[in-house]
């Protein structure tokens, strides 16, 4: 059966590491500080998945990025998506070179359909992930935000999430909540009822998370197939471990690894790396 | 315990990075090669890859780079782990962006996951599964018989007609998970994003 997933997401800016509220983003330290107080190749034996947005908001560098994104995955044994200012198959092909096994997708989606048809052809449509920017309206419906949440689209969020989640070019959709980003207050379960009924791509939840209990709400939905937390401080330390180790034990089907045999078969030199 | 020296084949379809990373942190020190001579003169392959099997096929052929993993495992009988597309691609043929003749040296062939056998189940299969290891399969050494490995991919081989090792995955239908058969090794799923599991799985394949 296939398992859930619990999804880290690393957000980047020009070289730093950052914590985002409501999109407003707080540099929380460099790659070596990050390197320091989380060691990764520890850290991913806790996710299933690892996600890295370069959410620079003015000129990007995407050479930086890459050697970043190199560094960090380096020793780092899970599943890498990697995205921000995805807007041609150069950017895509640099970051698929630089660790990264998918490539999230944003803003280009709003200007270029043929973009999304020109990435699966050259990369797999399991290589794409649609990534929603989504933010709540005063009148109870919902608008998509492109460009880093500056720029509201026209058409309705429902009318794109299903535009997008009906073509053969995208593999998997990223729902996250603006409003709820960075605010500990758990996740916008109403932003669900965007999908369509008949959903056929995997979906993930971002936006919100406090603790280990709002993972496991986001996990129970029927709708989601992987949750996401972008929120450092939130699991620092072993917090993440320990939410893994909550989740699993209260029954939530996360895939299951054995670190000891590991460690047994390896030698011990090799896992305390 | 004596690793594999083994090289990684380049064409230019991503995912060499985490591989190669993978391969590093099992002590080895891996080659990378984008020609033929390279392939015919390595003691053990992996061909790794993410995308369509059509471009990659492509590549390859324009490269010579299939004619050399053929010599190499047919007559010079090297062993080579294709990984995901790679093991794909090793297969008689695929569906994928109409109809292209693989590496054959694998015989089945590789077509979409349809909605009638998936069943509810979404397409791509994407994340961690669980694998029915074939417990003569050497890839599973000391992994629990039925372990979880990562997949994404929208095309799958099935077990019907194959006569190695099939390690089995249900996904609303039985597809090949992994496969062994003399000195063809593959796995569907991506033991270098598998975690722990993974790096067990690649640790065996080159202790082997």
């Amino acid at each position: 059966m296939l398992k859930k997933r619990l999804i880290f997401t690393l957000l980047y800016n020009n070289g730093k590491f950052m914590l985002s509220r409501n999109f407003r983003l707080q540099n929380v330290g460099s790659l070596e500080w990050l390197q320091t107080n989380y060691n990764f190749s520890h850290i991913s034996y806790s996710i299933d998945e690892l996600i890295v947005l370069d959410v620079t908001r003015d000129k990007r560098n995407s050479q930086e990025f890459c050697s970043a994104l190199k560094l960090l995955t380096e020793g780092c044994f899970v599943p890498i998506a990697a995205g921000g200012g995805v807007n041609s198959i150069e950017v895509a092909r640099n970051l698929l070179r630089s660790g990264a096994d998918k490539v999230v997708v944003n803003s280009a989606l709003y200007e270029n359909n043929d973009f999304l048809r020109e990435l699966a052809g050259e990369f797999g449509q399991q290589c794409v992930i649609a990534s929603f920017d989504i933010k709540a309206t005063l009148d109870n419906d919902y608008q998509v935000w492109s460009e880093s949440g500056t720029k509201c689209q026209v058409e309705s969020a429902a009318t794109w999430v299903y535009r997008i989640s009906q073509n053969d070019f995208v593999g998997e959709i990223y729902l996250n909540s603006m409003d709820r980003d960075g605010t500990g207050h758990g996740y916008d379960f109403e932003m669900l009822n965007l999908l369509p009924l008949s959903m056929k791509k995997p979906v993930i939840l971002a936006g919100g998370v406090g603790n280990a209990g709002h993972l496991a709400l986001g996990l129970a939905d029927p709708r989601v197939d992987a949750v996401a937390t972008a929120h450092l401080f939130n699991f620092v330390g072993d917090g993440l471990q320990q939410a893994r180790q909550t989740l699993i034990s209260s029954g939530v089907k996360l895939p299951f690894w054995d670190i000891q045999l590991l460690k047994q078969l390896l030698g011990n030199e090799y896992t305390s790396k | 315990m004596r690793l594999s020296n083994i090289t990684v084949i380049d064409y230019g379809m991503g995912n060499l990075w985490s591989v190669l990373s993978a391969l590093r942190y099992l002590g080895c020190t891996p080659k990378v090669t984008t020609d033929p001579d390279g392939v015919l003169n390595a003691d053990a392959l992996l061909l790794p890859g993410v995308g369509s099997f059509s471009k990659a096929m492509s590549a390859l052929t324009i490269s010579g780079l299939d004619q050399a993993i053929i010599e190499a495992v047919t007559i010079k009988e090297k062993k080579i782990l294709g990984i995901c597309l790679g093991m794909q691609l090793l297969g008689v043929s695929s569906t994928e962006d109409g109809n292209t003749a693989g590496l054959n040296l694998i015989p089945g062939v590789v077509d979409k996951f349809s909605s009638g056998e998936v069943g509810v189940n979404k397409v791509p299969h994407v994340g961690f599964d669980s694998v029915k290891a074939n417990p003569k399969a050497t890839l599973f050494k000391n992994l629990q018989s039925e372990a979880d490995f990562y997949f994404v991919h929208s095309y799958r081989m099935l077990p019907k007609g194959l006569n190695g090792k099939s390690s089995i995955c249900s996904y609303g239908v039985e597809f090949v998970a992994a496969y062994e058969e003399d000195n063809i090794y593959a796995t569907q799923f991506h033991p270098e994003k598998s975690q722990a599991n993974g790096l067990i799985l690649l640790k065996n394949f080159l202790a082997l």
